[in-house]
């Protein structure tokens, strides 16, 4: 398939909203309430200037010497605003306090910006893997944001608002999902080359749910007995993808890349690009450069034989 | 000469046969292939202007293929690449060759006449800005045919734009192409300052001075304390990817924020440098629109001043989402939203202008209203940014996108667009035509509007800035189809402006019209001279106030009908109550600025791309041009006695000390310098807090034994002293001795700063191992590029010496260079200190 085709594919079948007007969590419902009010405040303040102007031209003889005194302009200009302004000022600063959450053990979760992805780690239950957050519904969470190469900056709008990432500084953002569900997220900070294809999603499932999928990405990969899968494993041993790429359990342990212990069971390729199936990802590894061009990926379109190809694709596919 | 007569103005007796004709060839500016020698402020402004507008159209362009390119979901049609370049090209010059040098030129083709001068006091200096504007713009912008156009967007944070991350030439284009056009800013804003307090009519106080000139002197000493901040930065940047010296890198001690603080200290100020003066114009505007006079000046004209101070405090809202403790936010969340208060006082100034008034259906008229509309609502979208939870999920969405859109094309657009309908008869002599004028705002008002509306909702449903391309299917598809459909219909309105204006725009320079019945001096009679003559000034609408007046100045009954010198002169008056103080003769035509504008770019284009050689060159050329302008066009001496300007004055033509503009122009560099200084500073103090105080310097740094530096503090201290040694030599004529205080004066400042940056190097200090060093050698450049101008003008200074330039009277260029010399000095000891005492002569 070619890559454009591929690109062209809905890839909104797996993707989650990415509106922060569609709250999936108490932070981005308190900030999608703030929101709804500010808009409506805005727009009465908008409606009622513009009558004003109107009313300047059109309005009688009375209220036009009302309008064209000093007192009309200190009233509209300066007393309205800061009475108005005064109490907006309190009004989020409780809601600011409220958002950072203060539960005393989060589920801790280490999201690290690389040109183009994300390193997810969840330090107490030694678990590495990429571009996907999962978490548990009503527990709260807590991210430990940092760079390790440009500034980037994580963005999720249905579980809260962004937080850069930023070499050398560890930035910190608390969370909770209320409700079981997939929401898309973004970098939102112009990051270089590939910045508009650098997503992520974040997974709410039940506890149960949560469980299971950490206990998976703990579980070391098999020597597969298939002897498809087997030619693949043979594939990426060959074509040295271990130099970037880890894998649980395995001789390759490379960090420039995601790791790729669970990779059949995500529901992207290449931070958001590509949905995830075979074809996509023979694909991506064949020539990643023209579906995602800057990437840090090289292409083995030319170094393996196409069966070896087909081979590994399938082979990684099956690491679910 | 035969002078004007000792009697009260205006003066009803004819002018002598002659004068009018004197006046004329003092003035006659240069024809053919020798225009680009011009100087005079009429013709400088509208070239600036329309190299500005240039400039806003080949932006716009980039804009649209922008909006092409995000018309549909998954478009392939503009790759990564050139998105990268287009955005960042787009944003770079809309605000760097745009905005401001569109305000600039409205400053310098308007203040002169309404302040009735006949120019302002250093016409080269702004005809210089102008070139080395119009050439270094025009090769930056044209890096983009050859994909090397900047590619880290206009903010340009590291370490994406560090040599690691961007090893191209396209960061190095912006940080030197801007870098030098920011230094072109402030030579504009000094000629603006200077010309605003010292060049206005006779009578004419502060608290007449038409709101045009409130709003440009607010504008320039913004750009005085804003730009340094970024000149700074840039400085920073630059030395980190030519050199490697490691501001910005974590690994090294650095910190990529310190970069976002110097940036959006300049970057926020910036949005008001450029609203501030469109505001003025309005308020210029309004009154002739609806015939009365402007409600609330003394309100408004604070208000101007209040946004000025306000805007500095705001910075940090660009950064909330940086991980800033929550209570700093708060403050910089109330300081945003106290910027709301005098914003709205001119909103309900302008309405209740309106309310007193008989509005005119023009089309500056129909402009102003689009600007309420439009600005009202931005300004309202920036309140609600400036609510820190809101920012979190609004923060680098389209949502900014389309808030820094309304606010900038309602804010500042729409009102220029106004002012050109309202002051095209100035220059053209004609207005532009009503009905192509009309046809424009409506397309621009519902282009504008369906562009941008849209992008308020993709913005919060989920679609980030500076990407290029988007799936379908999360519901963006409609907006960013209703926003490329608006920026086609906003595109139809800016072709029929320029349509507008190639059919019906000629630049004359010899109106004598006023079609909408104005009230302020500049719809008084002009030739290239300006007003014949110049008025005492004793209301905010003279016009209004004495109908007679055009003509009276027209025949030459006030102030200086003619040229006192038979040069190019223009009245000097006192800052405050505007009293005649002298008459300064000012420069005409002539090649050396422009040789000294394709030097001062070519030096800067020739750094970008590394031919430091070629470099050098431009570097000499533009020195030399610049020394051959100073020797033979300023510090003339009293080429005359007292001249009789009418109404029973008589003035110098020459005057030296607090009184002479040029030490104004000094005075006002120097608070520039003052500021990049306290930059410097500021990166040291930052970069200590941020590294810790046990990591700062970081552990092994060796710095020299306390009594190197505190020689070269003697050294420096002494240099100083050798300066001001020089000044009672000059008073009693000694000019042999007075060339060796001066010369040794250079000397102990060499030596003084020779030792202290030998003792670093020596100590074992490198500029590259951490930001510590990096820090610290920074200074040491910043106290270098002083050396360099030092010798520079020492050189000069003994030169004119030599020459018998300089006497006791004829003084002013060793009064500047003295000047220039105290600051260094006290610059060095201060930068001494920063490097020996700080951080750990604060325990010590």
């Amino acid at each position: 398939m070619r890559p454009a085709a591929l690109l062209a594919l809905p890839l909104a079948a797996c993707s989650g909203q990415q509106s922060a007007l569609a709250p999936m969590g108490p932070e981005a419902a308190g900030i999608a309430g703030l929101s709804w009010l500010l808009i409506i405040g805005g727009a009465a303040i908008f409606l009622l200037t513009m009558l004003l102007l109107l009313l300047a031209f059109r309005g009688g003889a009375r209220l036009r010497r009302r309008l064209g005194s000093r007192g009309a302009i200190l009233a509209g200009g300066a007393v309205l605003p800061t009475l108005l302004l005064s109490a907006l000022l309190i009004h989020t600063l409780g809601l600011a306090d409220a958002l950072g959450g203060r539960s005393a053990d989060p589920l801790r979760i280490e999201v690290t910006g690389r040109q183009f992805w994300w390193e997810v780690r969840y330090p107490d239950h030694d678990v590495v893997t990429a571009n996907e957050i999962h978490i548990p519904v009503g527990r709260p969470v807590e991210l430990l944001l940092t760079s390790t190469d440009v500034l980037h900056s994580l963005w999720i709008p249905a579980l809260h608002g962004k937080r850069d990432m930023i070499p050398g500084h560890l930035n910190r953002l608390r969370f909770t999902a209320d409700r079981p569900g997939v929401m898309r997220g973004q970098c939102a900070e112009f990051c270089g080359a590939q910045h508009t294809r650098m997503a992520l999603f974040a997974v709410a499932t039940t506890e149960a749910g949560f469980a299971t999928w950490i206990e998976r990405q703990r579980t070391a990969v098999p020597a597969p007995e298939d002897p498809l899968l087997a030619q693949g494993r043979r594939a990426f041993a060959s074509a040295g993808c271990g130099a970037c790429h880890a894998l649980r359990g395995t001789e390759w342990s490379g960090r420039n890349g995601p790791d790729l212990t669970r990779i059949g069971a995500r529901l992207s390729l290449a931070a958001g690009t590509l949905p995830n199936h075979r074809d996509a990802l023979r694909a991506w590894i064949a020539d990643p450069q023209a579906i995602k061009p800057a990437s840090a990926m090289p292409g083995f379109g030319a170094v393996l034989a196409p069966a070896d190809l087909q081979a590994l694709a399938a082979w990684l596919g099956s690491l679910r | 000469m035969s002078g004007p007569s000792a009697g009260p103005l205006p003066n009803p007796l004819p002018r002598p046969d002659g004068e009018l004709a004197a006046l004329e060839r003092a003035w006659e500016g240069p024809r053919g292939w020798r225009f680009p020698t011009e100087v005079n402020n009429a013709w400088i402004g509208v070239l600036y202007l329309g190299t500005a507008l240039l400039f806003f159209v080949l932006a716009g362009l980039l804009a649209l293929l922008m909006r092409v390119q995000l018309s549909v979901a998954g478009n392939d049609l503009i790759g990564h690449d050139l998105y990268n370049q287009l955005f960042t090209t787009h944003g770079t010059v809309m605000m760097f060759l745009f905005a401001v040098p569109a305000m600039e030129a409205m400053g310098v083709y308007l203040l002169p006449a309404m302040l009735a001068a006949r120019d302002l006091p250093f016409p080269r200096l702004s005809a210089f800005a102008y070139w080395a504007y119009a050439i270094g713009g025009l090769v930056f912008f044209s890096s983009i045919f050859y994909g090397a156009a900047p590619d880290g967007g206009w903010f340009m944070n590291p370490p994406l734009t560090s040599k690691q991350y961007s090893p191209g030439v396209n960061a190095d284009f912006w940080l030197l192409g801007i870098g030098f056009i920011e230094i072109s800013a402030i030579a504009g804003a000094i000629e603006i300052i200077i010309g605003i307090l010292r060049n206005r009519a006779p009578g004419m106080t502060l608290a007449r001075m038409p709101i045009f000139a409130w709003a440009m002197l607010v504008f320039a000493g913004m750009i005085v304390f804003a730009f340094p901040a970024v000149i700074w930065g840039t400085i920073l940047l630059e030395l980190e990817r030519a050199f490697d010296w490691p501001f910005f890198r974590a690994e090294r001690g650095g910190d990529p924020l310190l970069w976002q603080h110097l940036f959006w200290f300049f970057g926020h100020p910036e949005v008001y440098i450029i609203f501030l003066p469109a505001a003025g114009m309005v308020s210029m505007i309004l009154p002739t629109m609806v015939r009365a006079r402007l409600l609330g000046y003394g309100l408004v004209a604070m208000a101007l001043v209040g946004t000025g101070f306000l805007s500095f405090g705001l910075w940090v809202h660009h950064m909330y989402a940086t991980g800033i403790p929550p209570l700093s936010l708060s403050f910089f969340s109330a300081a945003s939203f106290a910027v709301a208060v005098p914003t709205g006082i001119q909103v309900f100034a302008w309405i209740g202008t309106i309310a007193l008034g008989r509005p005119r259906a023009e089309v500056p008229m129909l402009f102003i209203l689009g600007f309420l509309f439009i600005f009202v609502l931005g300004g309202l979208t920036g309140v609600m940014v400036a609510v820190v939870p809101f920012d979190w999920q609004a923060h680098d969405t389209h949502f900014i996108v389309a808030h820094l859109h309304y606010v900038l094309i309602g804010g500042m657009v729409f009102p220029l667009i106004a002012a050109l309908y309202y002051w095209a008869p100035l220059p053209a002599g004609r207005p532009l035509s009503k009905r192509l004028g009309t046809t424009a705002f409506w397309l621009l008002f519902l282009g504008i509007n369906l562009t941008f509306f849209p992008m308020h909702i993709s913005g919060l449903m989920g679609m980030p800035r500076r990407i290029y391309t988007y799936p379908a299917g999360m519901g963006l598809d409609l907006w960013n189809q209703l926003s490329t459909a608006g920026a086609v219909i906003a595109a139809a309105g800016i072709a029929v402006i320029v349509w507008d204006l190639i059919r019906n725009f000629r630049v004359t320079n010899h109106a004598g019209v006023n079609p909408d019945g104005a009230g302020t001096l500049e719809w008084l009679p002009q030739g290239s001279y300006a007003a014949r003559s110049i008025p005492r000034v004793s209301s905010l609408e003279p016009l209004w106030d004495d109908p007679a007046l055009p003509e009276q100045v027209r025949q030459g009954q006030h102030f200086l009908p003619g040229t006192a010198t038979g040069r190019r002169e223009t009245l000097v008056t006192s800052p405050l109550e505007a009293e005649p103080q002298y008459v300064a003769i000012i420069p005409g035509p002539g090649w050396a600025h422009v040789i000294a504008a394709i030097g001062t770019a070519g030096f800067f284009l020739s750094l970008t791309v590394e031919l430091v050689w070629l470099a050098a060159a431009f570097g000499a050329v533009a020195v030399a041009a610049m020394l051959h302008w100073l020797w033979t066009g300023t510090d003339l001496g009293p080429i005359r006695d007292q001249v009789d300007i009418g109404g029973g004055l008589r003035l110098p033509v020459y005057v030296t000390g607090r009184e002479a503009v040029g030490q104004w122009a000094m005075a006002v560099l120097l608070i520039v310098d003052g500021v990049i200084f306290a930059c410097l500073a500021f990166t040291h103090g930052y970069l200590w807090l941020v590294g810790g105080d046990a990591a700062w310097p970081p552990a092994g740094t060796a710095l020299p034994d306390p009594a190197a530096p505190a020689l070269a503090a003697v050294l420096v201290a002494a240099s100083g002293g050798a300066m001001r040694l020089a000044e009672p030599l000059l008073r009693r004529g000694h000019s042999g001795l007075m060339i060796l205080a001066v010369l040794a004066a250079l000397v102990l400042l060499l030596l003084g700063l020779g030792a202290d940056l030998l003792a670093l190097w020596r100590a074992g200090l490198r500029p590259t191992a951490h930001s510590f060093g990096a820090a610290i050698y920074a200074n040491q450049f910043w106290q270098g590029l002083h050396a360099a101008a030092a010798t520079v003008m020492t050189l000069y200074l003994v030169a004119r010496i030599g020459a018998g330039l300089i006497d006791p009277v004829r003084r002013l260029t060793f009064d500047n260079v003295r000047l220039f010399w105290s600051y260094t000095a006290v610059q060095a000891l201060a930068g001494m200190a920063l490097t020996h005492l700080f951080p750990r002569g604060l325990w010590a």
